[in-house]
């Protein structure tokens, strides 16, 4: 195998290799990024057995071939070559090594047979759709700070996707719950979407995912079957097993009745939040609510570093109301608001709290609140 | 009193409450004082303390109840009253502290106290003052205790235990290397069953064996309990009586008597050892963020799964929940001959179950029903109101 790329292009898709590539394993082979050269166009595959991406890209190919090397240490090579490189790749398929070379630098990397790597297996797909990368984006970005990294609830560890009944008709939906706070995220639904199977994505498929989203009208291919899931541009398919498992029936633990509201600056508020959150050391710290006509009291009150409080001006007009978040939670929840005021329903001071934009009721949020 | 050369020198001391429990149980209610009396829950529970009738038919601590009571079947089985033995604890613990600050509690009846410094204080050596000590604990709260004085903590351990009960034992140091001398190493606090096992392998079974090692050949072979072995083989310990030694964790296990893969009954296991660790955290005012579940399969392998909660967390029925589904993550390993469960990351239990679990709408009311049910326990002994679980 004998090629020439542009550093620029070599950089992005190994990077998304080795991103890939977990970087404790046992196995030698799951280290290594498969180079395959053909036609005009190389491709870099990483997985992880639960994870594969691939990355076609155009390239000068002067000889067909394919072979593996580190992940990690081809990204450091291509990441501190300078901007414009050309940058050839040469694999003599007799010494086990493969060249990098880019101007006056010279690299030989120890490869490893390209037939040991492990493709991940064709599946049939039950569902195919087309969906706008800004449409995924918001989907997974809005739900994902809520996936549990709690290892016994192993079916929380990832954002559930599946068709839903809303009140307009059927939408995408991304739901993801640790259970102390829970996101729930609708988007139109795509054509050809309407039998997907519902799927647990795993926390770093979110991930890798993500950089496949960042051009606003770009068309990502979707593909779901009940064990694995893949997204798709003309460059990367970036395929994933789906968590084995039962994701908990979510609609329950919404609240419904809650009529209590309070609407206010998402900014004013995480700001505040923040500040009065300092005082206290406390991991899991616990921010009080004191909400009275028009007005709400931020406070923290922790024995053993000290005390804070805030006042802001918001719109509530209910009954006097003292409730408990944890300050983290709060912050992530105000943090998805970026149009329009909060609104929070409450019901009671040990009842989960609801939290949407304005009145759009296609990304809301439920916490769970603290005793204080 | 005894005579010892170095009697008035020594001042490392281990003060241990002789059968606790039932010395309590005999206090309060004379008319046991001269029946055989185990402290254990229930006919199928263990033994927690045997007094000293009872151990003459050969009743032990951690035996199961059904064998103590075949060995001595007038005994008369008493419920744990933990309040009433916190409260004696904490009585003990006022006395000491008039003698040092420097006290470390290993359990609510014995500690190690570090008297050196202390005799212009009280105008008396420390030997004197420790003899004082168990006086006035069977005077004013009617509780013996054996002391063990020594120079270092190992040694002090290791006297207490030498002539119970009410036993006041010296090791100097002169005689240090003649008492060690082909005793078992067993006798290290810390060395258990596998210790000995792996001990044993290398032909090392007494002190005297121990003595044959050099430095560098222990640490290889057993890393830093090495070096630890190789200073006790010489009679030495530089480890300090450290004064509210913060708790690090909190963990109960138990033994089977037969090796078991039966997941009803393992159920049952772990719900008492979740409730037994729950009830020192809470006696302590702690909570965990960790839960522990350990596992030791029939061929001695040690299973250990862990995971981080959100929050803290001292309540049986979280804890044990978290077991179980570690239990469960496990898979078909068994059968087993241990099983234990232990909290860590240890906070104050103010900051603990203060949020619910949107996904388990019921866990708060389990959680006030665990509260309720405390108090009743705490009113009427801890058997006094169980979970069908328990009876597993």
């Amino acid at each position: 195998m004998k090629i020439s790329i542009e550093r620029a292009a070599l950089l992005k898709a190994v990077s998304q290799a080795q991103s890939v590539v977990e970087r404790r394993n046992t196995i030698p082979i799951l280290a290594n990024v498969l180079i395959e050269a053909e036609g005009d166009a190389v491709s870099f595959r990483a997985t992880d057995l639960d994870i594969e991406v691939v990355d076609k890209t155009l390239a000068q190919v002067e000889r067909a071939g394919a072979t593996t090397v580190s992940a990690v240490m081809l990204h450091e090579i291509v990441r501190k070559l300078p901007d414009g490189a050309l940058v050839s790749l040469t694999d003599d398929g007799a010494s086990g090594r493969l060249a990098v070379e880019a101007g006056r630098s010279n690299f030989s990397l120890a490869t490893l047979p390209k037939e040991d790597f492990p493709v991940m297996a064709t599946s049939e797909y039950a569902s195919n759709f087309s969906a706008r990368a800004a449409d995924l984006r918001r989907l997974f970005d809005k739900s994902k700070f809520a996936i549990s990294t709690e290892e016994t609830r192993y079916y929380l560890n990832g954002v559930y996707m599946h068709v839903a009944d809303s009140d307009g008709g059927k939408v995408l939906r991304c739901v993801a719950t640790d259970g102390h706070r829970l996101a729930r995220i609708d988007s139109g639904l795509p054509d050809g979407a309407g039998d997907m199977p519902g799927v647990i994505v795993p926390r770093k498929t979110v991930g890798e995912l993500r950089k496949l989203l960042d051009d606003d009208d770009m068309q990502i291919a979707v593909s779901v079957s009940e064990t694995k899931i893949r997204f798709a541009t003309p460059e990367i398919t970036l395929t994933s097993k789906v968590i084995d498992g039962t994701f908990p029936d979510y609609t329950r633990v919404i609240p419904t009745g809650n009529t209590r509201k309070l609407e206010v600056d998402a900014a004013d508020f995480a700001q505040a939040v923040d500040r009065v959150a300092t005082v206290s050391s406390e991991r899991s710290r616990a921010v009080k609510l004191s909400l009275d006509e028009d007005r709400l009291i931020l406070s923290v009150n922790a024995p053993d570093s000290g005390a804070a409080e805030e006042e802001l001006a918001v719109a509530y007009n209910d009954e006097r109301l003292e409730i408990g978040f944890n300050a983290k939670y709060l912050l992530e929840i105000a943090s998805q608001v970026d149009r329009e005021n909060a609104v929070f329903m409450f019901n009671s001071s040990g009842d989960p709290t609801l939290m949407r934009e304005g009145n759009d009721t296609s990304a809301i949020y439920v916490v769970m609140p603290m005793r204080v | 009193m005894l005579e010892h050369p170095e009697l008035f020198s020594l001042s490392i001391a281990h003060m241990d409450c002789d059968a606790f429990y039932a010395s309590v149980e005999k206090r309060d209610n004379p008319d046991l004082r001269d029946k055989p009396v185990i402290i254990g829950g229930g006919k199928r529970g263990v033994v927690s303390t045997a007094c000293y009738i009872a151990r003459i038919k050969g009743v032990r601590s951690a035996m199961p109840m059904f064998q103590a009571l075949k060995l001595c079947p007038e005994a008369i089985v008493v419920p744990p009253r933990m309040s009433a033995y916190v409260d004696a604890s904490r009585a003990i613990r006022a006395m000491m502290d008039e003698l040092t600050p420097s006290i470390e509690p290993l359990s609510l009846d014995e500690a190690f106290l570090d008297l050196r410094g202390t005799e212009k204080l009280h105008g008396s050596p420390p030997a004197v003052m420790l003899a004082s000590l168990v006086k006035r604990m069977m005077d004013e709260l009617g509780l013996t205790g054996s002391i063990g004085l020594s120079h270092n903590k190992f040694l002090a351990k290791v006297a207490s235990d030498l002539d119970k009960p009410q036993g006041f034992s010296v090791i100097g140091k002169q005689e240090t290397p003649a008492f060690l001398a082909g005793k078992p190493v067993r006798m290290i606090w810390g060395i258990g069953p596998a210790g000995q096992v792996s001990l044993e392998k290398v032909g090392i079974r007494t002190f005297t064996d121990l003595l044959r090692w050099n430095r560098e050949d222990l640490c290889q072979r057993f890393g830093s309990m090495g070096d630890r072995l190789w200073h006790l083989a010489r009679g030495e310990d530089y480890r300090r009586v450290s004064a509210n030694a913060p708790i690090k964790s909190i963990s109960k296990e138990t033994t089977f008597f037969e090796d078991t893969a039966n997941t009803d009954l393992l159920d049952g296991y772990i719900w008492r050892l979740a409730e037994k660790v729950a009830d020192r955290a809470k006696a302590r005012h702690l909570a965990g963020r960790v839960v522990t579940l350990k596992l030791k399969q029939a061929n001695f392998s040690t299973l250990t799964r862990r995971v981080s909660l959100q929050d803290a967390t001292q309540i049986a029925d979280r804890i044990y929940r978290t077991a179980r589904a570690l239990f469960d993550q496990v898979g078909d390993k068994g059968p087993y001959r241990l099983i234990g469960v232990g909290i860590s990351d240890l906070v104050a239990e103010e900051g603990a179950d203060i949020s619910g679990d949107l996904l388990d709408p019921e866990a708060e009311k389990r959680v006030e029903i665990e509260r309720a049910s405390d108090k009743i326990r705490k009113k009427f002994g801890t058997d006094a109101i169980l979970k069908g679980r328990a009876l597993r």
